[in-house]
């Protein structure tokens, strides 16, 4: 059966890779916007101490007696110290002429207040210069004094870079844990339908009752399916069984009534052909009767097999039991049973099953024993319990001989001898539904032998 | 291109033969495979000894040792920074500018404090504080000044025996001079009351240490104020005239700092010569009674009293700030 089913991605690996992938695209969004937001926090950092040299500076930007003097503190300066140290770069303006400081230093108009940021290049090497500029009131007017301090970005740099690394190191940890997890959940997730698998799987093949334990809720629509699937299977194989050991019990009856018409005619009757006639007749009623008999032993057992009644038993007692009651069929065919039993083989089973089982392969037996022979018969306890059954019949076909526990299957060798095909099934069904086996062999000086063992 | 070579070669003849040097000196062998440049503010004197040994160790590297005034050796090498391969100069903000406008080269693989370089192109060693230098005579009998007060004191009691006989740098003139006087300035209002006093006296203006300590000893002037401590220390022959006093109330430390050109032609070779001289000098934590003192690596920036390497340096390099302080300088100085 499974290998017919058709297999599409596992649910398994599919829930590992959509939360796999998912905490992957997680931790990189993280790691993005973490060092994005560094990375303002820092510039803005760098931009205030900038803004505040370029105010220090322009605060002390004075026109005494007509000529403007910038005394700015050494302070000014020495606040743009770097760990790592940047270069610093400034000019001062007035009104667009620089005055003093680097004049080649990128420059951008900015009106009188609040100081401006931004990145350039200088002198080969990526700066940030803030900008500000403050209007002064001279004799001859007004004047406008602007100034620019840049500063290199290696402190900056060093500074992201720890950051990324933080956040790679963060990023990259959150991906662990949520890969650990995914399988956690995923093995979570599938844990539910494996117990469910587990569970069908290990049932017995009769065994189709609904599933009792719970499952979640999505699996509810799945499992009840599936119970109903089995209920209906159930009721169906119930309702054939039902039918087939209606039909044999309803053909049995009349059929003993017409034997014995047909042997109260065959008493009548002088004519040798109707004699002839009414005899085959009396042996195809014997042969459908106990058909019948067997069809519905069979059903018996697959009933009595679901709810095995186990009892403490001596099967050596079973044994002997059944060989004495068959005694007088075995006498009319001049066959002998010879039985070499222990004298206590403690098996635990259903009696009537194994009794079944055992009459049924002793019937065999001497059904296809040759007339003045000997059935030898072994009941022994080694590490099972073991009941051997030879004849000096004409053996299994060998080439047969797996198929012919199966329904209705009877040896190419069984011609002209009655018998349903059943005998064996019925004696395999009891032997497995007490775990135990029937095996089949031919005996190397002629004959079958039967191993039940339990 | 080849226009463009030989320009370079006529201003490097230009430069190295029209150049007025205080000194010039040859290390090494005369067939030595390569040159270096050293261009330095640093007499040849306290020089030597470590320019010899680095000519000993390396067999086939000559020196041309060449001397200029701090200002002078700024100017000369913004003028053609191809033509030297390493500058060493005591004026600790020009040379600070000079690694910040991209003059320097940094030097790969050298571990160094970092209070004591910038960008590991510029690398200082040697702790040199400015003194007040004083005529053992001329003092005679009188208290010797400890701090700048003291000095102040003592030159308005006796304004007749001072009168043309004090001294102190050119700050217009000096490099060194100009760090001196503007690292004095912002740490006290004392140095502008001092410049007062001496402008009063008719200060002797130099334009260099050296210049300043033969004038003590001969006494021609009594005191000079802002003298390089070492240099006065280094005469051992004049150490009976003079004494040489580092002001108690605030010290003004120098560190003398070296740079390989960022357009040296020979790198690696200008590089090995910075290294010998920072192990020689730092590493040795204090020099002999004949050369520099070398800075003590060993304490922590936190320890240190020298000017600290940092941008700040530029503050009075800058034209407006500067005028300004020429003019508050001249005011009290010349009078």
């Amino acid at each position: 059966m499974t290998d017919t089913v058709r297999a599409s991605a596992s649910l398994r690996r599919r829930l590992t890779l959509v939360l796999i992938g998912g905490a992957a695209v997680l931790a990189l969004l993280i790691y993005f916007f973490v060092r994005h937001y560094a990375t303002q926090i820092a510039q803005q950092g760098q931009d205030e101490v900038l803004g505040a040299s370029v105010t220090s500076i322009l605060d002390a930007a004075v026109i005494r007696n007509g000529t403007l003097e910038i005394d700015f503190p050494y302070a000014s300066l020495s606040m743009l110290n770097t760990a790592s140290d940047d270069r610093v770069f400034y000019a001062i303006y007035r009104d667009g002429e620089v005055l003093s400081g680097y004049p080649s230093l990128p420059r951008r108009a900015v009106e009188p207040g609040g100081p401006m940021s931004w990145t350039a290049v200088f002198d080969g090497t990526p700066v940030r210069i803030t900008t500000a500029a403050r209007r002064l009131i001279a004799a001859e007017g007004q004047t406008v004094i602007s100034v620019s301090v840049a500063q290199t970005q290696d402190a900056l740099a060093g500074t992201l870079r720890n950051i990324s690394q933080t956040v790679a190191l963060f990023g990259a940890g959150f991906f662990l844990m949520a890969t650990a997890l995914s399988f956690w959940a995923t093995s979570a997730t599938i844990g539910p339908l494996k117990r469910l698998t587990t569970s069908i799987t290990r049932r017995g093949p009769q065994d189709l009752s609904p599933v009792a334990k719970p499952v979640p809720a999505e699996m509810i629509p799945l499992v009840s399916s599936l119970n109903n699937l089995m209920g209906r299977l159930d009721h169906s194989l119930r309702q054939s069984e039902d039918f087939i050991a209606e039909a044999a019990h309803r053909v049995r009856t009349p059929l003993a009534t017409v034997r014995s018409h047909a042997e109260a005619t065959l008493q009548r009757v002088e004519k040798e052909e109707n004699r002839k006639a009414l005899r085959s007749m009396v042996r195809a009623i014997d042969e459908s009767s106990r058909a019948a008999g067997q069809l519905l032993d069979h059903a018996m057992i697959t009933f009595r097999a679901d709810h095995l009644e186990r009892q403490t038993l001596n099967l050596t007692e079973l044994v002997t039991d059944i060989v004495s009651r068959l005694e007088p069929v075995a006498e009319m065919k001049d066959i002998a049973f010879r039985v070499e039993a222990a004298p206590v083989v403690p098996v635990s089973g259903d009696p009537i099953l194994l009794q079944n089982a055992i009459r049924n392969l002793i019937d065999n037996a001497l059904k296809y024993s040759p007339g003045e022979s000997v059935i030898d018969i072994t009941v022994c306890m080694d590490e099972t319990a073991r009941l051997t059954i030879c004849d000096s019949g004409p053996g299994f076909p060998p080439e047969q001989m797996a198929g012919l526990v199966d329904r209705f299957a009877r040896g190419a060798n069984a011609e002209g001898i009655t018998g349903s095909g059943l005998g064996l099934t019925i004696a395999q069904d009891v032997a497995v539904a007490h775990n135990g086996h029937l095996v089949l062999s031919n005996r190397s000086s002629g004959g079958a032998c039967v191993t039940f063992s339990l | 291109m080849r226009y463009l070579f030989a320009l370079i070669l006529c201003l490097l003849a230009s430069v190295s033969g029209a150049q007025d040097w205080e000194d010039r000196q040859r290390f090494g062998p005369a067939d030595a495979s390569r040159v270096l440049r050293v261009l330095s503010s640093t007499d040849t004197a306290l020089f030597e000894p470590l320019l010899r040994s680095f000519v000993a160790v390396n067999a086939d590297t000559a020196i041309d040792y060449l001397v200029a005034s701090t200002s002078e050796l700024d100017q000369i090498f913004r003028q053609t920074p191809e033509a030297y391969d390493v500058v060493i100069s005591s004026a600790m903000d020009l040379q600070f500018k000079l690694a910040n406008d991209g003059f320097a080269r940094p030097l790969e693989d050298f571990p160094y404090p970092g209070w004591a370089q910038w960008r590991r192109s510029l690398f200082a060693f040697t702790s040199e504080p400015a003194a007040i230098v004083i005529n053992r005579d001329a003092f005679a009998g009188l208290d010797i000044p400890h701090t700048r007060q003291d000095l102040i004191r003592v030159l308005r009691d006796r304004p007749t025996l001072f009168q043309g006989r004090v001294g102190t740098y050119d700050v217009r003139q000096s490099g060194v001079g100009y760090l001196f006087a503007t690292q004095d300035a912002r740490t006290s209002e004392t140095y502008w009351r001092l410049m007062e006093v001496m402008g009063g006296l008719q200060t002797q203006l130099y334009c260099c240490s050296g210049e300043m300590i033969e004038d003590v000893a001969s006494g021609r002037i009594a005191v000079a104020y802002n003298v390089l401590a070492s240099y006065a220390v280094a005469r051992a022959d004049l150490a009976d005239q003079i004494e040489v006093i580092v002001p108690s109330d605030f010290q003004t430390i120098m560190m003398r700092t070296a740079l390989v050109s960022a357009r040296t032609p020979r790198p690696a070779h200008a590089q090995v010569f910075v290294a010998h001289l920072l192990r020689q000098k730092a590493a040795a934590g204090g020099g002999s009674a004949t050369s520099l003192p070398g800075l003590d690596l060993t304490r922590d920036a936190a320890g240190q009293s020298t000017i600290p390497l940092q941008p700040a340096l530029l503050t009075y390099l800058d034209t407006l700030k500067s005028a300004g302080f020429f003019k508050d300088w001249t005011d009290a100085v010349i009078q």
